[in-house]
């Protein structure tokens, strides 16, 4: 039991300390590279609580398929850093206010946890026996069936309701249409034409 | 101290001898991958291939290794220099990781974890990187709409390959890729009172995953047809003009890896891993790894057919078959899969029932 601590202060310092880089860079582009970072770095500590399942979920949803496009527009965007710079101070009550509201919080739990440690064993102990994705999948699919079947109609309607949004037709645009061309008839197309020598047609 | 010694010092060691034993027989195998890839490309064109470098051309692979190392390595003036150097070493590393958990015989595997199939789809979404830092630490515009095609296209192909290996997971009932293997002891094969063949692998019940599977295989690491982000008759080479030398030669090992890793996890998912065609006497004399490898190599070569015969889709059609054709495809296959796993009872590995 050696090793885990040691391994719980990598991932953590690297964590805490590429999330700071997160806001700190002046790249953008570098931001989202620390950022993808941090991510890795929280699915090793997840690794740590023995959640892999979690670890590798995190790993693919959020730095395989969300930074990839949060990196896309970021390379796309042209930003302007000085303007940027300009509305700093206009925000900073706004953003030191939730800074201070989530230290608060935290502040809360953990205190909360040392003034109240009995408070842990509410959590239901882990079975041995079971592994983390059919402990996951049975809760899921089994008791909390209704509302992971609700949250998955929700996310379906934010998608189409984003694709109709953006969704023009514009005129006068050259489209491929597959089964058109497949249907197309040859013999209306093509002609065979005998052409004599020296007339042309 | 003498706990530590035992418990984390000696199996240490012995990981990392694994390891390193699996990475230098891998980078073995794919120099000798990439001469049969160049010789099969050859063989299709009716031209000789590589053939000066030792015995057939045998060490044509070596002799670019040296060459790619000697060269002086060029770092454009307007690069980003720290993200265009740690590109194909991302992606290189990352292609190099994933062997971790490939089972190449039973019991042959560095880490036998419990969510194999889910790591190899997190390292294989991460792949993606190398490819993107590089198009953009070029500052190049050829290199950057290289890496812009190419985060666009693996994205959505490892959506099919997902729900692909979603219906296999429903087949097994394991996330473990042994245990995946150990699956297709039984099946259709076994039904109807046959002994363990090739008929029970998952190849033949879900045959059009296994299709979905190579081609998107085959865009999720670039290969031709859908090489698009490297098309060199209108990007040059795309996320990889401006590399060279050992750079160069990374990102290119990287590729190939990732490739061979498409063919070893095809062999697993679908072909039966390490099992014999025919589970019985003289067949199960040979150890599992040459059958391991006689099935992956069989896969590589499907692939190096394919690069040698069909020509480069266009972008819209790539985007169209992943979006409009594999997509509704795997979804449907998925849910019938379910259905009819459920109506039925089979399926393999049995597992403790949970909850």
């Amino acid at each position: 039991m050696t090793l885990q601590p040691l391994f719980f202060y990598l991932f953590s310092f690297v964590t805490i300390a590429s999330a700071l880089m997160v806001i700190a860079a002046r790249n953008p582009v570098h931001s989202v590279l620390f950022l993808i970072l941090a991510f890795v770095n929280a699915a090793g500590l997840l690794l740590l609580l023995g959640a892999e399942f979690l670890a590798m979920i995190l790993i693919v949803v959020y730095v395989g398929a969300v930074a990839v496009l949060f990196l896309f527009v970021v390379m796309m965007l042209d930003v302007d850093f000085a303007e940027l710079r300009q509305g700093f101070l206009q925000y900073l009550p706004i953003g030191a206010l939730v800074g201070v509201i989530l230290l608060v919080e935290l502040i809360a739990v953990l205190g909360g946890l040392a003034i109240a440690p009995e408070v842990e064993t509410l959590a239901t102990p882990v079975p041995a026996d079971v592994s983390n994705v059919a402990a996951l999948g049975a809760v899921l699919y089994t008791r909390y069936l209704y509302f992971f079947q609700a949250a998955g109609v929700i996310l379906l309607v934010a998608m189409i309701g984003a694709i109709v949004l953006t969704l023009r037709h514009k005129e006068g645009v050259k489209r491929q249409d597959i089964s058109v061309q497949v249907a197309r008839d040859p013999r209306k197309t093509v002609e065979v034409v005998q052409v004599e020598t020296g007339r042309g047609i | 101290m003498n706990g530590f010694v035992d418990t984390y010092l000696i199996p240490g060691l012995i990981m990392a001898g694994q390891s390193l034993l699996v990475i230098v027989l891998l980078l073995i195998a794919v120099a000798y991958l990439l001469y049969a890839d160049r010789k099969i490309w050859a063989a299709v064109q009716l031209r000789r291939g590589p053939n000066v470098v030792g015995p057939w051309g045998l060490f044509q692979s070596f002799a670019d290794l040296i060459k790619f190392v000697l060269k002086e390595p060029v770092v454009p003036a307007p690069a980003n220099k720290a993200i265009f150097l740690l590109a194909p070493l991302v992606s290189t590393v990352l292609a190099l990781s994933v062997w971790a958990v490939i089972p190449f015989a039973e019991g042959w595997v560095v880490a036998d974890i419990n969510v194999g199939v889910l790591y190899v789809f997190a390292i294989a979404s991460l792949e993606v990187y190398g490819v993107i830092m590089g198009g953009w630490a070029s500052n190049s515009k050829y290199a950057f709409l290289g890496a812009l095609r190419s985060a666009a296209q693996m994205v959505s192909y490892e959506v099919s390959i997902g729900f692909v290996i979603i219906t296999v997971l429903l087949a097994v009932g394991s996330l473990n890729l042994s245990d995946i293997v150990l699956a297709q002891t039984t099946g259709l094969g076994t039904m109807i009172g046959l002994p363990n063949t090739f008929l029970d692998w998952h190849w033949l019940p879900l045959f059009p995953m296994f299709v979905i599977f190579f081609i998107s295989g085959l865009a999720e690491t670039n290969r031709p047809p859908f090489d698009l982000p490297e098309a060199e008759s209108e990007l040059v080479a795309g996320y990889m003009v401006e590399y060279s030398s050992a750079p160069y030669m990374m990102f290119m090992l990287g590729e190939y890896v990732a490739t061979v890793l498409v063919c070893a996890l095809g062999t697993i998912l679908f072909l039966g891993g390490w099992l014999p065609p025919f589970n019985f006497a003289p067949f199960t004399w040979i150890p599992g790894v040459i059958w391991f490898v006689l099935k992956a190599g069989f896969l590589f070569f499907l692939y190096a057919m394919v690069k040698a015969m069909v020509p480069r889709y266009r972008y819209d059609q790539l985007m169209r078959l992943g979006w409009k054709v594999f997509l509704p495809i795997s979804l449907a296959a998925v849910v019938v899969v379910a259905l009819v796993l459920q109506l039925t009872g089979w399926g393999g590995v049995p597992v403790p029932a949970a909850g």
